[in-house]
């Protein structure tokens, strides 16, 4: 089967991809809504959907730099709520400026995720059990000391939209795109850049891996860990100022239960729960996956409790199709490489 | 490797002195704490959460995870409730009644079962991660169950159970005891049946075990089943303890039992891991959550402190090897 002719395993090596897979059940399931619901495929609602997926988006741009490096963070959505509370109470109790209030905010988030990468490196209690008990510990303080009280009265710079493009359809309809959206594109092209064109990027492909190769060829891995947990930290404190800020209030538990959503989209995109295989397209397409069934089904007038059921089946189809089939061509390569082996 | 030694054994010793460290604290500063209706009401909270443990405990062992054993005694809990609400009319003879209920029974074990043994082959047989699996096997179950009650909970289940949940033996509650039996009977299928010593060699290396001739994925097919079995006894003791079912009950205990679990030193990479430990944890979690309760203190710096109390007592368990090693070599060059 092997070298036939370079395209045909070129074809094959694309088959093995996950990302073919989602582009393939993305445009099945587009085509599908785009037939049966009217506004899906329109501008409108596309640039809507963007907007409401890019807080996920950039939480889970950070995620995946931390499934990469070989470890699993279920925290990152509670320390985007204490970043963003945080920063609501500091720009409303003490009035302080907004760059004060944002890079607050940002080095909360941070801190946060150096901490879990000290307990996961420092401490070495393994990833899943550490940010499971630090997720616990700072929402349940969150949760305390707010006492569960939103904050309505952010002040405007926080809330004011910022529209950088702005155009009318024929329809009449305005479009905007946003802060958000601009954020989010920005996210992930230097997430994009930063794994695959730089050293570090490099270095946490190569220690998800294998910690131990990657430990023996000089790779300072206890120096990665902080940088990835840190990069989650700071990117879920992002995704928690950009959420409050298109909401325009700061609800202590308004992101609380968005992580399994996260981690399926990055799992779903073929981002590796046992470290250094994914890509960023495949993340994102794995949001967008999630994104187009919830709205589509929406559109179409399903109730949303149905949303969960589809999502389930989604999750279970998706991930035993990219096993199974990236399991044969494994079983593939193993009998085609045996001779030239011997 | 470091993850090795997280589950090492040994760990009860230092659970034990954490319980009765806690117990001699508690009873000094809180009032009454030592009495008999604190010790009852320690006995009727836990067994929910046990068994919900023990559901949660077996995959893990065999380096898995089931996320959806919430799900699915909710699941379970709601058929029952549905059934029994829709078959028993107010003037059904005590014949009748009792008939639905044995209904009632057969129709939650079976669906438990059916749950367990499609979770159990997609593990299996797709080779996809349990933590996969299981997610969405949640989503799915959660979304069935939400979408057909529109997220509305069931009440209306006979007397019987209203009045099970009150029978005590000698002042121990029914449900404690189902609790106790549980954990005697998990603990001794894992430790004393090959198919219980075949969980701890595959959470230990699914490959080797393989290669020893052990039919891995009957055995995972096995345990999952076994999870969701468990889950029907959890769902009774729901019905029981509540009266009603809903589909959002018990959420907030599903990443509560990992941290029993692990807290009672069970490897969340598998193969370590016993049902003892995981009864002392729970004790250790329950007497923290009713002395802080008599404290007076939030629910919410509950489960705080016992996001603390784990990552101390992982801690502990890690350390504690390099420090044996560091008074190991001291000693061998005093020689």
């Amino acid at each position: 089967m092997p070298e036939s002719s370079p395209s045909l395993a070129g074809l094959t090596a694309l088959r093995r991809r996950p990302e073919a897979w989602l582009t393939a059940v993305i445009i099945v399931i587009g085509a599908i809504f785009a037939l049966t619901a009217r506004d899906f495929l329109s501008l409108p609602n596309m640039i809507d959907l963007l907007e409401t997926y890019s807080v996920q988006a950039i939480m889970a741009m950070g995620l995946f730099v931390v499934l990469v490096s070989g470890g699993i963070d279920i925290s990152f959505a509670a320390t985007a709520s204490v970043a963003q509370y945080c920063a609501a109470l500091l720009a409303t109790q003490l009035g302080l400026p907004a760059p004060l209030v944002i890079l607050a905010g940002l080095v909360i988030g941070t801190g946060l995720g150096c901490v879990n990468a000290a307990l996961i490196h420092n401490v070495r209690i393994t990833s899943i059990i550490a940010t499971i008990a630090m997720m616990s510990i700072s929402f349940s303080l969150l949760m305390y000391f707010s006492g569960g009280k939103s904050i309505y009265d952010l002040p405007d710079w926080w809330t004011d939209r910022v529209v950088f493009y702005e155009t009318e359809t024929a329809e009449g309809d305005l479009v905007r795109i946003t802060l958000p959206i601009v954020t989010m594109f920005i996210v992930a092209l230097f997430t994009w850049a930063w794994m695959t064109r730089s050293s570090i990027g490099r270095q946490i492909y190569a220690m998800g891996g294998n910690p131990e190769a990657a430990r023996r060829i000089g790779i300072g891995i206890g120096k990665l860990q902080f940088v990835a947990y840190g990069y989650l930290g700071f990117m879920a404190a992002l995704a928690g100022l950009l959420q409050a800020h298109r909401v325009g209030e700061s609800v202590p538990n308004a992101m609380y239960n968005t992580e399994l959503a996260v981690l399926s989209a990055a799992v779903l995109g073929g981002a590796s729960l046992s470290g250094g295989i994914g890509t960023v397209p495949g993340v994102l397409l794995g949001i967008v996956l999630l994104a187009m069934l919830q709205n589509g089904l929406n559109l179409l007038g399903v109730s949303s409790y149905f949303f969960q059921i589809v999502i389930g089946i989604t999750i279970l189809i998706s991930t035993s199709i990219t096993v199974l089939s990236s399991r044969r061509g494994r079983r593939h390569r193993i009998i085609a490489e045996a001779p030239t082996n011997a | 490797m470091a993850r090795l030694r997280t589950g090492l054994p040994g760990g009860h010793l230092g659970l034990t002195t954490l319980l009765a460290a806690l117990l001699l604290a508690f009873s000094l500063f809180v009032p009454d704490f030592l009495s008999a209706a604190t010790l009852q009401s320690f006995m009727y909270q836990l067994p929910l959460l046990g068994l919900l443990s023990l559901a949660m405990v077996v995959p893990l062992i065999t380096g898995g995870l089931n996320l959806a054993i919430i799900a699915t005694t909710n699941q379970c809990a709601l058929l029952m409730v549905w059934i029994m609400q829709t078959m028993i009319s107010a003037d059904a003879g005590a014949g009748t009644t009792a008939g639905v209920i044995m209904l009632a029974l057969v129709a939650g074990l079976v669906l438990c079962l059916v749950i367990g043994l499609i979770t159990g082959t997609l593990v299996a047989y797709t080779g996809v991660h349990p933590i996969l699996v299981t997610l969405g096997t949640k989503s799915l179950i959660d979304g069935i169950s939400i979408y057909l009650t529109r997220g509305m909970a069931l009440s209306g289940i006979p007397e019987v159970f209203t009045r099970a949940g009150s029978v005590t033996f000698f002042g121990v509650p029914l449900i404690f005891i189902v609790l106790i039996a549980m954990a005697i009977l998990i603990g001794i299928i894992l430790k004393r049946t090959a198919f219980g010593i075949s969980c701890f060699m595959i959470g230990s290396n699914i490959q080797a075990t393989r290669y020893s001739t052990i039919d891995t994925r009957r055995v995972l097919v096995g345990v999952y089943t076994m999870s969701s079995l468990t889950c029907f006894i959890a769902a009774l003791v729901m019905l029981v303890t509540f009266n009603s079912a809903s589909a959002d009950y018990a959420q907030s205990y599903l990443l509560v039992t990992i941290l029993a679990a692990v807290l009672g030193g069970v490897d969340p990479f598998g193969g370590f891991g016993t049902v003892g430990g995981l009864m002392l944890a729970l004790a250790i979690l329950q007497i923290i959550s009713s002395g802080f309760n008599q404290f007076g203190l939030s629910n919410y710096l509950t489960i705080a402190i016992w996001g603390a109390i784990l990552i101390f007592v992982v801690m502990l368990q890690t350390l504690k090897p390099h420090f044996t090693h560091l008074l190991q070599t001291r000693s061998d060059r005093g020689k």
